[in-house]
Parts: C-alpha cells; sequence; structure tokens
C-alpha cells in the first residue's frame, strides 16, 4: 500500500468520526443548541491531538528513543501542582472569579518559563539530553509529591475540582481559550518550521548530525522549546493527557515504517485527532462511560507501552 | 511528656509512651533499614547506582496491589492487602528486569528512566481503577507515607521485613556476583536465575510491607545507598550494616523534621523525605556529571 493510500483512508477515517461525533443523535428541536457545544469541543480535540502528535513525534526523535513521552519533562505535574496550589489557596468559591483564562494563562506560562529554564540549565555546557530528561523527572516526582500532599490535607469537597483537574477533559472548552491555544501552537510550530525540516537528519543520532553540518545544541534547543510550548498550551487547555503520544507516534512508525518526518508527523496528527474524536464518541455515547477519554486513552496508552516494551528486542 | 513523668511510673505518659511513641520509633527504624537495604540489593543486581524501588515501579506496582486488594476483598485485613501487593510488586520487579535485560544502551540514566516511566503508567492504571470507584483522595491518602498513624497493633506487618533483610546479608556477595552479567556468574558456578529471584523477592517483600503499612516513601532506597558507598567503597557485604545504619538514621533526621517545621502540626515524612530526597538525588546525577568531564 502506498503513503498516499494510507493517507487517503486517515483522511476519511478522520472525517467521519469527526462528522459522528458532530452529527450523532442530534434532533431538528434542539440541534443549535448541540452544535453549538460539540463544535468547540471537536476544535479541542483536534489541537490538543495535533499538538501532542507533533510534539512527541519531535521529542522522541531528538532523544533517538521510541518510548519516551515529554510528559518525562515533569511538566503535567508541574500543571498539576499549580492547579492543586491554587485551589489550595483560594479554595472553590474564589476558584471560579479567579477565571479560566487568566488560570490559563497563569499555568501555560509557567510551564514554558519553567520548561525554558530547565533547557537554559541543563542543556548549555554539557548537551546530555538523559541528564536533562532525568532531573525533569526527578523535579516531576517532587512537584507530584508536594501536591499530593496538598491534596491529602484539602477538604473532600474541594478535593473534586482538583480530580476535575487531574484527568484530561474535552468538554466545557472555553472559545476564547481555545483560540489562544490553538495561536499559540501555530506560531510555535511556524517558529519552528526551519529546524522541523531537520528532524530526519537528527534522527540519525547527535555525532551523524553533527557530522552532517547541524548546530546540534542550537536546534535541540529551540526544537525542545517547542515541545514545551505545544504540550503547555494543549494542557492548559483541557489537562494532562500523558500518554497519547506516545500511542500514536508508535502507531505512525508502524503505520508507514518510513524515517521521513514530513510523512510521520501527518500520519501521527491524523492517527492522534481520529484516535480522540473516535475515543470520545464511543466512550461517551456508546458505551455511556461517566469517565473522560483521557483517563482512558491514559489506559490503553500505558498497556501499550508495556507492550511495546515487551515485544521490541532492542529498545 | 518528659522522661521525669515516665520515671515517677506517671500512668498516662507511660501509655503514650508504649502504644505511640516505642512503635513509632520501631517502624520508622525497620522501614529506614528496609527501603535502604532494597535499594541497595536492586543497585547490585542491576549494576545501576540510580536503580531503587521508586525508580524501577515496585512501589506504584505494590501500590496497585494494595488498591486491587481493597476492592476484591471488602474488609481486607493488612494481611491479606500485603499478600496481593507483595504479588504486584514481585510481578513488577520481574518485568523490571527483563525490560533492562532487552536495553542495549546500557546509559546508566536511561534504565531508571524506562523504570520510572513504568512506574508512572502503572500509577495511571492505578488512578483509573480507583477513578470508577470514587477512591482517588483515598488513594492519594494512603500513598502518602506517614507514620503518623502507626499505634501499637497496627504497624507490626512490617517486622516482617526483618528476617528478609537478614537473608539478604548472607546472599550478599552472591547478588554482587548475580550483578556482574549471567554468564560471568555461570562461570563462578552461581545459579544465576535463583539469586536473581531470591533478590527480587526480597525487595517486593520489604517494599510491599512498608507501602501496606506506612505507605510511599520516595528516594531512600536510591540516596542512601550512594552515600554509603560513596563514602565506604563498594563491598556489599561490608556496606549493608552501615547501609541499615544510615538509612534509620536518616528517615529518624526526616521524621524529627517533619515534626519541627510547622509545629505544633506535622508534614507527613514523604514529602519531607522527597524533597530532600530528590535535592540530594539531583545533587548525586550533577556530580556524576563532573566525573564524566
Amino acid at each position: 500500500m502506498s503513503h498516499k493510500k494510507r493517507f487517503l483512508i486517515l483522511i476519511i477515517l478522520t472525517i467521519i468520526s469527526i462528522l459522528l461525533y458532530l452529527f450523532y443523535g442530534l434532533n431538528p428541536a434542539s440541534y443549535r443548541f448541540a452544535l453549538s457545544r460539540r463544535i468547540p469541543n471537536v476544535l479541542a480535540i483536534i489541537t490538543t491531538g495535533s499538538a501532542i502528535a507533533v510534539s512527541t513525534m519531535i521529542f522522541q526523535t531528538i532523544t533517538n528513543n521510541r518510548i519516551l513521552t515529554p510528559s518525562i519533562l515533569g511538566l503535567d505535574s508541574l500543571y498539576l501542582l499549580l492547579q492543586t496550589v491554587v485551589i489550595f489557596l483560594f479554595g472553590s468559591s474564589r476558584f471560579g472569579i479567579i477565571g479560566s483564562e487568566a488560570n490559563f494563562i497563569l499555568s501555560a506560562a509557567l510551564m514554558i518559563i519553567f520548561s525554558i529554564l530547565l533547557f537554559k540549565v541543563m542543556f548549555k555546557e554539557n548537551q546530555n539530553l538523559l541528564l536533562l530528561l532525568m532531573v525533569g523527572m526527578i523535579l516531576g516526582t517532587l512537584f507530584s509529591s508536594i501536591s499530593s500532599f496538598l491534596q491529602m490535607i484539602i477538604d473532600p469537597n474541594e478535593f473534586i475540582l482538583i480530580q476535575n483537574q487531574m484527568f484530561a477533559s474535552f468538554t466545557n472548552v472555553q472559545n476564547s481559550l481555545l483560540r489562544i491555544s490553538v495561536m499559540t501552537s501555530l506560531l510555535a510550530f511556524i517558529w519552528s518550521y526551519k529546524e522541523l525540516k531537520q528532524l530526519d537528519v537528527l534522527a540519525l543520532g547527535r555525532e551523524h548530525a553533527i557530522n552532517l553540518g547541524i548546530d546540534y545544541g542550537r536546534v535541540v534547543r529551540k526544537l525542545l522549546i517547542v515541545v514545551a510550548i505545544l504540550i503547555s498550551a494543549s494542557t492548559a487547555l483541557v489537562g494532562p493527557v500523558t500518554f497519547l503520544g506516545l500511542l500514536v507516534a508508535n502507531l505512525a512508525h508502524q503505520l508507514f515504517k518510513d524515517y521521513r518526518h514530513k510523512i510521520l508527523i501527518p500520519g501521527a496528527v491524523f492517527l492522534g485527532i481520529i484516535s480522540l474524536v473516535a475515543g470520545q464518541f464511543v466512550v461517551e455515547r456508546v458505551l455511556g462511560f461517566g469517565t473522560s477519554i483521557g483517563v482512558v486513552i491514559n489506559f490503553v496508552g500505558g498497556i501499550y507501552f508495556i507492550y511495546i516494551l515487551l515485544k521490541e528486542d532492542r529498545l | 511528656m518528659t522522661l521525669g513523668d515516665v520515671l515517677q511510673g506517671n500512668n498516662m505518659q507511660l501509655q503514650i509512651l508504649l502504644i505511640s511513641r516505642i512503635p513509632r520509633l520501631l517502624s520508622i527504624i525497620i522501614t529506614g533499614i528496609g527501603m535502604s537495604i532494597s535499594g541497595l540489593i536492586m543497585q547490585q543486581l542491576t549494576r545501576n547506582r540510580f536503580v531503587s524501588p521508586t525508580t524501577a515501579g515496585t512501589i506504584n506496582f505494590a501500590q496497585l496491589g494494595m488498591l486491587l486488594a481493597m476492592l476484591f476483598f471488602t474488609d481486607s485485613t493488612l494481611m491479606q492487602r500485603m499478600t496481593v501487593s507483595f504479588i504486584c510488586a514481585l510481578a513488577g520487579s520481574f518485568l523490571f528486569m527483563v525490560i533492562m535485560r532487552r536495553i542495549k544502551f546500557q546509559n546508566t540514566l536511561f534504565v531508571p528512566l524506562i523504570g520510572m516511566m513504568l512506574g508512572n503508567i502503572v500509577s495511571s492504571v492505578t488512578t483509573f481503577i480507583a477513578l470508577q470507584y470514587n477512591l482517588v483522595q483515598n488513594i492519594s491518602s494512603w500513598s502518602q507515607g506517614s507514620f503518623t498513624n502507626v499505634l501499637r497493633g497496627n504497624f507490626e506487618l512490617v517486622y516482617l521485613g526483618i528476617p528478609f533483610v537478614i537473608i539478604a546479608y548472607f546472599y550478599a556477595n552472591k547478588f554482587t556476583i548475580a550483578g556482574m552479567g549471567e554468564d560471568f556468574s555461570k562461570n563462578l558456578g552461581l545459579n544465576y536465575n535463583l539469586i536473581v529471584n531470591i533478590g527480587l523477592i526480597i525487595i517486593s517483600l520489604i517494599t510491599a510491607s512498608i507501602v501496606v503499612t506506612i505507605g510511599n516513601i520516595p528516594f531512600i532506597g536510591l540516596i542512601v545507598p550512594n552515600i554509603v558507598t560513596m563514602w565506604l567503597g563498594d563491598n556489599l557485604k561490608n556496606n549493608l550494616g552501615i547501609t541499615a545504619i544510615v538509612g534509620a538514621i536518616f528517615l529518624l533526621v526526616c521524621d524529627i523534621v517533619s515534626h519541627l517545621i510547622i509545629f505544633p502540626f506535622e508534614v507527613t515524612i514523604s514529602l519531607t523525605v522527597g524533597i530532600i530526597g530528590s535535592v540530594i538525588f539531583l545533587f548525586l546525577i550533577m556530580r556524576r556529571k563532573s566525573y564524566e568531564s
């Protein structure tokens, strides 16, 4: 099967799942209201799905590894810590007053600043990526131990609010936030367009990339910042979707069996959108499950991760 | 409570000492010893300084087991929780060893990275299950390590770790040899699989008994053995005793610190250890970097 055919199938699947999500079970009486709710949801899903697919693809190429996701930079834990601290300090009543816009900008900005600082400190002199990842991960563990301490002593009623923030949810996305998030992600993508083309070379490994004339340190740092921006924009919008990227990036590799990123990245984006929209549809309408798709994706992605670990001979 | 009160036979004070203070002291000592010894064994078996129950996901598996026990046996006894938790921890350690052997790219930092990913994934499975039964806050309360609830009668399960620490002492040299690889240990006439399995069973049992009674205390198994090794070198048999003592002292100091920070309240010990531990761990990996260059 050629790449064209594969893309055609993916595009058709994407359209079918989006149409199903939008129009399933509409009745003439309330279609206006239902659509006004569903369209932003679908847009949010498309934004997050693409942002996560692109960032994971970049991240896995930079780290030369197919079993890592950007979540090990500790951004998810930082987001959760921020939400917990805000709810802990201001309480649920005033949490509403702060406004989701301020909350969105605050969390996204702090996550981006955190990662830029981390890259600046850790990646400047010695370009040891693993060390950077390890430090990110340890800081992530530190953040989550602080937030679980706060979660333990917080009032159970307010905890419900934190629990809502713990998992990605694509319902109740606000239009204004969606716009900011889409803009940021697009800008980050355009800003790094030149570096994205160099990903094929970076995939050969650090030494080869340097030999072939890539300014390794600069390119990798810039791409890492792009990854951080994409992850922050989508996490602040819908909440942490930790293992989706792992799932779609690996599926894209399996499906296309290609090394070129101009094929892999769009493939992963379509797979991300399909799995989120179709997943949301099945979970919400067919199964009537109360839980959000984010939790299910983490569960499925986690099991898939263990499957890859056991299946691959070389990691 | 003063020493004078106790010596004068003040019954109330004596009760506090016997029911709360002494059990707490004992459980802190045993936890400190158990966690640091299991970390040390794990590091010997994998030949990697940065592997420990925290960075290999063993703790997360034990927590998953505890949740499963709570769901399957309503009103589960500590012993039932302990058993299920042990089985899960053991399965987790085996999985980790299988993965370890497949990693061709044996970078010292890569292995714990994979282990922590594995741990995160297992926690997300735990959260997924907990969410279905509305147990999320329940989990975050018992998964926080804390000695505040230790009273006579509810902590004795941690004693289970003691015989295994002693067994570990007798197997110390064999663990070191097994860490040098399968072929090498077979050459020296050692049953490699048996030794590795014994090591994993010891680690899983100690971890499960602590997770069930006390909760998760991160990083001890990682930093205590590393500090002792930095100080005294790499002989497992000599280091076991000192690691145990340093582990107990470290945890005691952390417990006192958590008492004092916001006196008269107290911070959970897993928070104190988490902060102190991650700072020390960051220092350790940075230090390794400066050695390399």
